[in-house]
């Protein structure tokens, strides 16, 4: 893994690594974000775009052959993907634990 | 029922605002040409309107590949005038927001400032050739010296312009220092 890729990665990138281990289109990425963050997370179309494509390119994510009648554009994460996935839980669990650690598990 | 409305913009905030409150009081915009709109009649508030600019023109392939993803999502290419695409989608579907986080808004508002920038020099240019001649071909003093000056109005104006852009991008970078 180069410097490049520990960089944190973005809430978009996240949710869209996230929601792509099972095959989805741009409209389903949306959706799940939405729901998997209580709508918090709104993914504007343009927004998606760009980062499905950056995606593409550093072959994070790849185009998703599925039903042959289907006419939206489906993709799916790869291996690729989904060790940046582990590497960000990692780092997210880190900022959990330090967080915790410091300020307590009370949240309250 | 249509309605044409003739009307002039220059800067697309006010004019995707403009766009939103006809569609507030149940004009929908179906079309635009060259400071033309053509509205139909629906109910208050049925659409929701965005104004884009593209990297292409929209018969371009990278730009058609954008806009059917657009549609694929919900949103509906309405028109376009030149590289602006007008967009619309149901107001009932909720929030309409194209690019939603930092890194992206700072990208799209990094070409639009390109664009007016760009329109800015070339304005510019039209101006010292007008300056040139009227400095060099003293029988038409007169004529070139005023399309120089007008023509110098619209730099001000074209750089003006791009005044609010540069503060969002500066204001966005200052955000993105410490937060995504």
């Amino acid at each position: 893994m180069n410097n490049t890729e520990k960089i944190p990665l973005t809430e978009a990138v996240f949710y869209i690594l996230l929601s792509l281990f099972s095959p989805m289109h741009g409209y389903g990425i949306m959706q799940n974000a939405k729901e998997l963050s209580n709508g918090r997370v709104n993914l504007g179309p343009g927004t998606l775009y760009g980062a499905i494509n950056t995606l593409l390119e550093k072959n994070w994510i790849m185009s998703f052959e599925g039903e042959k009648d289907s006419r939206k554009k489906e993709y799916v994460i790869t291996e690729l993907g989904k060790s940046i996935v582990q590497g960000e839980l990692l780092r997210l669990e880190e900022l959990l634990a330090n967080g915790k650690k410091v300020i307590g598990g009370d949240t309250k | 029922m249509k309605h044409v409305v003739r009307k002039a913009f220059y800067d697309h905030e006010k004019e995707e605002k403009w766009i939103n409150e006809m569609s507030a009081k149940g004009l929908a915009l179906t079309d635009v040409s060259w400071c033309r709109y053509v509205f139909s009649e629906t109910i208050n508030n049925e659409y929701s309107y965005r104004i884009e600019l593209l990297d292409k023109l929209p018969t371009h392939p990278e730009s058609k590949a954008y806009i059917n993803f657009l549609e694929e999502n919900g949103v509906e290419y309405v028109s376009s005038y030149m590289r602006w695409v007008y967009l619309r989608k149901k107001s009932s579907e909720g929030d309409f927001d194209i690019y939603t986080d930092i890194d992206s808004k700072i990208k799209y508002y990094k070409k639009i400032n390109v664009f007016w920038t760009s329109v800015m020099l070339l304005e510019l240019v039209a101006v010292l050739i007008n300056l040139i001649v009227s400095m060099t071909h003293t029988k038409f003093f007169n004529i070139n010296l005023i399309f120089a000056f007008l023509l110098f109005i619209l730099v001000i104006k074209f750089w003006s312009l791009g005044i609010p852009i540069r503060k969002k991008i500066k204001e966005l970078k200052k955000e993105k220092s410490i937060r995504e």
